[in-house]
């Protein structure tokens, strides 16, 4: 019952609706007449309309109001079943139920008007606010290593003094900064595609064991001198399922905990294939998330003040997106160590043909 | 010996100023056209003998243009492409081209794919020997070795890794590969490219989860390169 008061019904449903909830009502006054008078049945008529204003538009109100008053009138005022009323009283009582009727429809409605327009507002000020965390954040991420090549490329143009050693910082740092501007714009590019709402997986016949290795290599290269251990089943079968978004996902998690823990610290990911649900768990040894709650770790442009390096705050939010486009799972949750867990579920077709079988 | 002549199209000032950069200072000669009408008049001028192509030119699909120079250019082309975009990438690859590199890529992958373009394709004439390191394969005797060790292969397996060797560094997509191997019914059937590609792997490579010979092209193909 509470949901249907609560929905939002199209115009015309909404006079159909207040005609039958008025006529309910009123034939379960009609049958209880012997036992109400007629004066009480106003107050549960005014009462039913006041019900009806809460959710229903103004024109479907004020139709219910003149209906229970012509039903309180003809059915219920003595005398029954005319339209006359013999005492003023009663005249002044109908006169008052109409007027009171009308006055609730027309004030409940104009406060939910206002309601309304303070609901937007608020709304207008909150993605203002997200506005301005993604111009910070992104100008932040963007202008950084722009920055460095500018006073890199700048230095080895216009001064005479470098050493050899110099110049090779100089240009070691050109390219790191290229490499992360690259990384940020590719992360750019992928959030924009899922917030386009057209991202749909594309899937193909995958050897998982080959694409986790294929990731570990790259989040390896990137992050000199970090190792990640690796445990599969080497009898993993084939899935089926979108092979970047996949690799995307798993490359921010392993890439991540590379470069936000401690080079001491240990990352492990393993992968099983319990019956068509693969599963992936990338763990670390380092100090978790201490300072944003788990749940919000997925948002958008959240990121921890006490982090060793500095990032955009996308990373997470591709994962969760991604995975989700393949209809998948992920959570979070803390390690005995104080280290993160992260546990991706992803349903997925699988094949397990052997050679004899081709 | 004569330096070989590159022909950059596209249409970016910067890159071509960097790939001219590149290929000079590592021993080809270069040109450059900045559009797709100025790229096929000067290839059909004077014929490199390699095309570097960028598929995203302002005048003209790239494509189309790949397909005009397969008319009759017949040296290699290697496309450069902005976006990591498979259905592009296999495309420009069934139209001909002999590789392909996403922008932005380091220039060692760059000579590097030049270089394996521009080698001779391996005949099935002539030594019909192949030597890799510790990998020998005999294309007369359908013999593989790894150090010194015959190796059983299945006929199958023998098919698949032949067919990558003899078109050693370039990249083989897995409709051609499904195609040549199992027929025209089978493109589809990507799984058995997969299970195969796994089972020569554990036969030729030190360690198979960490393939130095027989190469994934991600959402694409396969290729086989020679260790340096």
């Amino acid at each position: 019952m509470k949901d249907f008061f609560l929905k939002r019904h199209s115009r015309n449903k909404q006079y159909l609706f207040s005609i039958a909830i008025i006529v309910l009502v009123s034939s379960i006054c009609f049958g209880l007449s012997g036992l109400v008078g007629y004066r009480v049945v106003a107050l549960i008529l005014l009462f039913t309309v006041s019900l009806l204003a809460i959710t229903f538009d103004i024109l479907p109100v004020l139709l219910a109001a003149a209906l229970s008053a012509f039903i309180w009138n003809f059915f219920f005022i003595p005398p029954r079943f005319t339209i006359h009323v013999y005492t003023t009283e009663d005249t002044i009582l109908l006169i008052m139920y109409f007027v009171i009727a009308m006055i609730n429809a027309v004030l409940t409605y104009k406060i939910r008007q206002v309601e309304k327009i303070s609901r937007l507002k608020e709304e207008r000020a909150n993605s203002v606010k997200l506005y301005n965390t993604i111009l910070n954040s992104l100008s932040h991420e963007l202008r950084t290593p722009i920055a460095a090549i500018i006073g890199a490329t700048d230095n080895l143009q216009a001064n005479n003094h470098l050493t050899k050693e110099n110049r090779e910082q100089l240009i070691e740092e050109i390219s790191k900064a290229s490499l992360r501007l690259n990384q940020q714009v590719e992360n750019l590019l992928n959030i924009s595609r899922l917030e386009s709402g057209h991202i749909k997986p594309k899937n193909d016949w995958c050897d998982i064991i080959e694409l986790v290795y294929d990731v570990v290599k790259r989040v390896e290269e990137n992050n000199p001198g970090r190792k990640i251990h690796i445990s599969i089943n080497q009898d993993l079968p084939l899935c089926s399922l979108d092979k970047g978004m996949l690799d995307q996902v798993i490359y921010n998690l392993l890439n991540n905990a590379a470069i936000h823990t401690e080079s001491s610290s240990r990352i492990d990911i393993s992968v099983t294939c319990p019956v068509d649900i693969l599963n992936i768990i990338i763990e670390d040894t380092g100090k978790g998330f201490t300072d944003i709650k788990i749940k919000d770790v997925f948002d958008k442009f959240s990121r921890s003040k006490n982090l060793k390096a500095s990032t955009s705050g996308l990373g997470l939010s591709i994962v969760k997106g991604f995975t989700e486009a393949m209809s998948g799972n992920v959570e979070l949750e803390k390690t005995n160590s104080h280290g993160s867990r992260f546990i991706i579920s992803v349903p997925v077709k699988t094949s397990f043909i052997k050679v004899a079988d081709i | 010996m004569n330096k070989a002549e590159i022909l950059i199209i596209d249409d970016e000032p910067q890159i071509r100023k960097m790939l001219e950069i590149t290929l000079q200072t590592n021993g080809y000669l270069s040109k450059s056209a900045v559009s797709a009408k100025e790229g096929l008049i000067m290839a059909a001028n004077h014929p490199p003998e390699l095309i570097l192509l960028d598929l995203g030119l302002p005048d003209e699909n790239g494509h189309l243009v790949l397909q005009k120079l397969r008319q009759w250019y017949t040296n290699p082309v290697i496309i450069l492409s902005v976006q990591k975009n498979e259905e592009d990438i296999i495309k420009a690859l069934d139209n001909g081209a002999n590789d392909y590199l996403s922008k932005p890529f380091r220039t060692g992958e760059l000579l590097a794919r030049i270089r394996s373009a521009l080698r001779d394709s391996i005949s099935e004439e002539g030594d019909t020997t192949l030597n890799f390191q510790d990998l020998q394969i005999d294309l007369s005797a359908r013999a593989v070795k790894k150090n010194n060790q015959l190796i059983k292969l299945t006929s199958t397996e023998y098919n698949l890794l032949s067919i990558l060797i003899k078109n050693e560094g370039k990249v083989l997509t897995h409709q051609y590969l499904l195609r040549a191997i199992w027929g025209p019914g089978f493109i589809n059937q990507s799984q058995y490219l997969r299970v195969f590609i796994a089972q020569v792997r554990k036969k030729i490579e030190t360690d198979p989860n960490r393939p130095e010979y027989l190469l994934t092209e991600s959402g694409v193909g396969y290729r086989f390169i020679s260790k340096a």
